[in-house]
């Protein structure tokens, strides 16, 4: 894909563009040849305006105002409506990906690259863009979609083409294939489905997050607005909602990276936590798996030993100020071994491991502290399939012997097979938890628009 | 009327202060909108001064000087170029690096010339504006590279906000990666935006040896580099901003050079001081703004960017 | 292109440690040019720089009197560097150490006890870590960067030594040289070695380094510093508060710096006067790189750069070239190490003359 727009060469074979081998040798060539592309991570640039961000891949010479009247033109023509004035960095999410779009379609593209458009859309918003690529389809553009979501796939498409580990695999008509059938092209072998077991009935509130607000620090971050949820021993509360909806502002002041000015705000087993530091809280048995395993769970450039020491409560491993190596060393490896975390050698350098072994490196980490509640953050995020599935056993296990844990999460699937319990957090604010069993997603995409009314005060953990 | 005619000298002598601040600054902004942190605007002027310092006083030509100081600063910024962009090393220390390696060779190359001095040309004599006038003698009593970097100045606002390759640079400076994925070469608009920041640091220095003193000493930009780096950050990266920056810098000095004058007592250390306490008073009460900086800087200032 | 910069997939411990030595190797080839350039014969300059100023027992007393201040400063600044704090300021925490040390020194003109000193090393340490405590409170309360601020603070520091020197502190009998009285006797650093001007400085010095080294290795401390250094995010994530490490990193540069300060003043010098350094906390940030911010490397780095220095004196006076020469050394070898730094992440890939460079994935998903 890469290849075709232009930004990467082949080592070898052609591309064939309207019956005549290219070698596209630049986006910019790339464009002239009439091929346009919506980047998966949007290269929109949020310091410019919209105008500006259109302006930059439009040929030389163009007027501004020109280019604001056909911009006009064309969010009309096929129901994408942008302000050219506006600051991409104030938009939302799915406005941007609309500026990208439209940006596109200025150039008249005959084939229009779409790559996972949908990871950061709602549903309903989804439903929008399917809309349109379909009214785009009709009007003879060609449309390469390329998504790892089976459904839209089959909605969407009249043929796919299914890649594994850059081969093709298979090309078929999605329209006559079942998900099932289409993951077994994707994947080879079949994917090992969760025994989710049945949960501890401990029933304690082990995290209880009340009445929470937090003004946003900087104007790209979002205010919390009274939160309140609780997290009951033995069970999963899931959360979603697209990225960028203050889950980062709530796992700060969960985690204790932020302290609230008000103690009861978040409490642990029963200890108002919310003004204490991050050191304190793990004290009372909260473990944070955070998003970014490298460079926030671990640090590039530091073995697995030293990486073990981050966390840890230093009593056991901190003697006068003096590190007892050997004590970190003894951690490591048990780490190491209960974890299956490949290879297993502790004096490797976190950098070198893989997604999945260091994930699971960091989740021993945790998890050897014994703890009573458990906060994860996007936890099988871009992990392979076996990966991502033992996280979430281990997830599971650990549920079952009677720890509250969290798990905030943009995949709505791992949420819904994970989770007991789900609130969707949107603008700053999160809707009351409701049991898997008796939410849909239609409701949970109502949600994530930010199409509800705050919880009162006192609903939650009562 | 004598204290217009003193209200006038100031003023063109505040300007004139100002002058090498807004060359290096103005230069500096324009990297760092492309992403690119140099610190070793000190070490480009000190080169820029000497080199320009060594050409004046050896061909008589102020202008060939100012042109070989541009050069020199675009050379030394080259360097810093190649080591950040393409070897990927860290943007902080190579300026440091560039500073200290900056002192030596303007030291080097100025040893031959301490203690000479130049012929300095008469002020810019413009026939239509006549003398009388109180504009007229403030706009006489210039340096024509004061003209030319206010001329500069518009060159760089225009370029930023009005023209397609500043559009380029400065959503390199925003996302690297996206406007390398729609086909811009990130590495071509960074070096060009570099050396556009050496060559006017190098003018920056040329007009301090070769115009405001006219002598070379070593060390004479006397940490004005590193206010010029504090003054892009004062200015919120604005051009514009830049400029009223400058023009306070440059009456702090003027000031100081006044009541050192007017013998009021106080030692002048203590007055010399003055420049650097206002850079730490003027960083104090724009950082402290957090919000507002953060808004500001360009998002991929001082990161590395691998194609 | 030729090459392709390929990332690693695991740093190299091999050119951690080689690429020290290939940019001392590249900066001696780069210095050979320049000698050719402005006409000496390469292998002579280099003998005259390198190895006639340590061939007798009193230039290797040289090489340590100018190792001392450069190690102490060093040390200090790659403890800060080590949890990226910016203290580029050692310069100014060196002069407020001197200030601080020397001036004390000209209060206690009228004791000889032996704890006058102790008492002058406490009081330079003071003096270096309140001049940087002032950036690091600037850069907590304000958000100041450090950079900039411990810079601007090195001027000040600067002037106000030149204003004591002319002024309150200028020696009555000097014929007004602004420089301030002798410091008596028990004020002074003893010398160690008959027919040098070796002090006791050195061995202080290397005593900081030592300290240094068990710090870095076992300390609960410096580990924390570290992870602040390498990883700002999981530092915060570990609760290690930053405030802290900003603040032990300056003061740590500072003390350090204080006490090179206090060496030179009483030591080499034996008098406040205006310049008490010739940048040698400059010369220490280049050192703390060179020595991969490691205290061994830092003894190693700085025995180099001391030698560069009276390199220079011996240079200009055997071949009369500038000493300014000794500065143009210093950059490109701090030039020539942050490029062979690309290689402790990256390796470069022959791509012979002919193939397309570039990264190219045949397959999508990218």
């Amino acid at each position: 894909m890469k290849v075709i727009y232009g930004v990467a060469r082949p080592d070898a074979g052609t591309i064939l563009w309207e019956g005549k081998p290219e070698v596209v040798g630049s986006p910019a060539y790339a464009r002239r040849l009439g091929i346009g592309m919506v980047f998966q991570h949007f290269s929109v640039f949020p310091a410019l305006t919209v105008l500006e961000n259109i302006l930059l891949l439009s040929p030389k010479g163009t007027r501004r105002q020109e280019l604001a009247a056909r911009i006009s033109e064309l969010s009309q023509e096929y129901g994408l409506p942008v302000n050219p004035d506006a600051t991409v960095g104030m938009l939302s999410v799915g406005e941007r990906q609309r500026v990208e779009i439209v940006r596109c379609l200025l150039q008249e593209p005959k084939l229009l690259i779409l790559d996972e458009p949908t990871s950061v859309l709602t549903p309903q918003a989804i439903q929008e863009l399917f809309v349109m690529l379909t009214r785009l389809a009709d009007a003879g553009h060609s449309i390469l979609y390329i998504s790892h979501k089976l459904h839209e796939i089959r909605q969407l498409c009249d043929t796919a083409t299914i890649l594994r580990h850059g081969k093709v695999v298979a090309t078929v008509d999605p329209r006559q294939e079942t998900d099932a059938s289409l993951a077994h092209h994707m994947l080879g072998t079949l994917v090992p489905s969760l025994s989710k077991g049945t949960s501890a009935e401990s029933g304690a509130q082990r995290l209880i997050v009340e009445s929470l607000s937090r003004r946003a620090e900087t104007v790209h971050g979002v205010d919390l607005e009274n939160i309140n949820l609780t997290v009951f021993g033995g069970e999963i509360l899931g959360i979603a909602g697209i990225t960028g909806n203050g889950q980062a502002e709530l796992l700060e002041a969960v985690s204790g990276e932020w302290q609230s000015p008000s103690a009861r705000n978040v409490c642990i087993d029963g200890t108002a936590a919310a003004r204490l530091g991050v050191t304190r809280r793990r004290r009372l048995g909260l473990v944070y798996i955070p998003e970014e395993r490298l460079g926030q769970g671990s640090v590039p450039g530091m073995s697995l030993v030293k990486n073990g020491l981050l966390t840890v409560q230093v009593g056991k491993f901190v003697r006068w100020g003096v590190i007892r190596m050997d004590a970190v060393r003894q951690f490591a490896s048990k780490c190491i071994e209960e974890f299956d975390v490949r290879p297993a050698t502790y004096a490797i350098s976190a950098e070198a491991l893989s997604g999945g072994n260091l994930q699971k490196f960091i989740v021993g980490r945790e998890l050897l502290q014994a703890p009573g509640v458990v906060v994860a953050a996007q936890p099988t995020w871009g992990l392979d399939v076996g990966a991502a599935q033992s996280i979430r056993q281990i997830l599971l296990k650990l549920r079952a012997s009677g720890v509250a844990i969290l798990v905030i999460s943009e995949d709505l699937d791992e949420l819904l097979e994970l989770c007991d319990r789900i609130a969707v957090m949107a603008n700053g604010r999160i809707s009351e938890a409701r049991a898997v069993g008796e939410t849909s997603i239609a409701e949970i995409g109502r949600l994530m628009s930010g199409e509800h009314e705050p919880v009162p005060a006192n609903a939650a953990g009562a | 009327m004598a204290e217009i005619n003193f209200i006038v000298i100031l003023l063109i002598a505040t300007v004139t202060a100002a002058t090498p601040l807004m060359l290096a600054s103005l230069g500096e902004l324009v990297a760092e909108r492309s992403g690119v942190l140099n610190l070793g605007v000190e070490g480009m002027m000190l080169v820029g001064a000497s080199v320009a310092f060594a050409v004046a006083a050896s061909s008589g030509s102020l202008l060939l000087g100012t042109v070989c100081g541009a050069l020199a600063g675009a050379l030394m910024s080259l360097v810093f170029a190649f080591l950040t962009l393409s070897c990927m090393a860290n943007q902080v220390a190579t300026g440091l690096a560039l500073t200290i390696f900056g002192i030596g060779v303007s030291a080097y190359i100025g040893s031959g010339f301490t203690g000479v001095s130049l012929e300095v040309s008469g002020p810019l004599v413009v026939p239509f504006i006549s003398d009388v006038t109180i504009l007229g003698t403030f706009l006489l009593g210039l340096e024509p590279l004061t003209y030319v970097t206010i001329v500069l100045f518009f060159c760089v606002r225009w370029f930023l906000y009005k023209s397609r390759p500043g559009l380029m640079l400065r959503a390199v400076g925003d996302v690297p990666d996206a406007a390398h994925a729609i086909g811009f070469s990130v590495l071509g608009v960074r070096y060009l935006a570099v050396m556009f920041g050496g060559a006017m640091a190098g003018v920056a220095g040329a007009f301090l040896s070769v115009y405001y003193t006219p002598v070379w000493v070593e060390n004479m930009t006397a940490g004005r580099g590193w206010i010029a780096v504090a003054l892009v950050v004062f200015a919120a990266w604005n051009p514009t901003r830049i400029m009223f920056g400058a023009l306070l810098f440059g009456g702090v000095t003027i000031l100081q050079f006044h009541i050192q004058s007017a013998n009021l007592g106080i030692p002048t250390q203590f007055l010399t001081m003055l420049p650097y306490a206002a850079t730490i008073a003027v960083l104090v009460i724009i950082s402290s703004d957090r919000a507002r900086i953060l808004l500001n800087t360009p998002a991929s200032l001082a990161v590395p960017f691998r194609p | 292109m030729l090459f392709r910069i390929e990332p690693r997939a695991e740093t190299s411990r091999f050119m951690k440690h080689a690429a020290p030595l290939l940019s001392a190797l590249l900066a001696m080839a780069a210095g050979s040019l320049l000698f050719l350039f402005i006409g000496h014969d390469p292998a002579y300059a280099f003998y005259v720089f390198f190895i006639v100023p340590v061939s007798d027992l009193y230039g290797i007393g040289e090489l340590c009197l100018k190792t001392s201040p450069i190690l102490l400063c060093a040390i200090g600044l790659a403890i800060g560097f080590r949890a990226n704090v910016w203290n580029i300021g050692a310069e100014g925490q060196l002069i407020a150490g001197a200030i601080c040390g020397g001036g004390l020194a000209l209060q206690l003109q009228a004791f000889d006890g032996i704890w006058v000193l102790p008492a002058m090393f406490v009081a330079g340490a003071l003096g270096g870590m309140a001049w940087a405590a002032v950036a690091a409170f600037l850069r907590i309360r304000f958000n100041a960067n450090e950079i900039l601020v411990t810079l601007m603070l090195t001027y000040i520091a600067g002037l106000f030594l030149s204003y004591l020197v002319y002024g309150p502190w200028r020696s009555p009998t000097g014929f007004n040289w602004p420089e301030s009285t002798a410091l008596h006797e028990a004020a002074r650093l003893p010398r160690l070695l008959a027919g040098t001007h070796l002090n006791l400085g050195f061995p202080i010095a290397l005593v900081v380094a030592c300290a240094a080294w068990l710090f870095i290795r076992h300390s609960y401390l410096a580990y924390q510093m570290e992870v602040g250094g390498k990883a700002i995010k999981a530092a915060r994530y570990a609760g290690f508060g930053r405030h802290r490490m900003i603040w032990m990193g300056l003061l740590i540069g500072g003390a350090c710096a204080g006490l090179a300060g206090v060496v030179e003043v009483a030591g080499t010098i034996g008098k406040l006067r205006e310049v008490v350094s010739p940048g040698y906390g400059f010369a220490a940030i280049i050192v703390a790189y060179i020595g991969r911010l490691n205290p061994l490397g830092i003894v190693l780095a700085s025995l180099l750069m001391a030698l560069f220095y009276i390199g220079g004196e011996q240079a200009k006076v055997t071949l009369g070239v500038p000493s300014a020469i000794t500065g143009i050394f210093q950059g490109t070898l701090l030039f020539f190490l942050l490029m062979s730094d690309l290689l402790i992440s990256y390796k470069l890939k022959w791509t012979g003359f002919s193939t397309a460079s570039g990264l190219s994935e045949p397959h999508g998903n990218g």
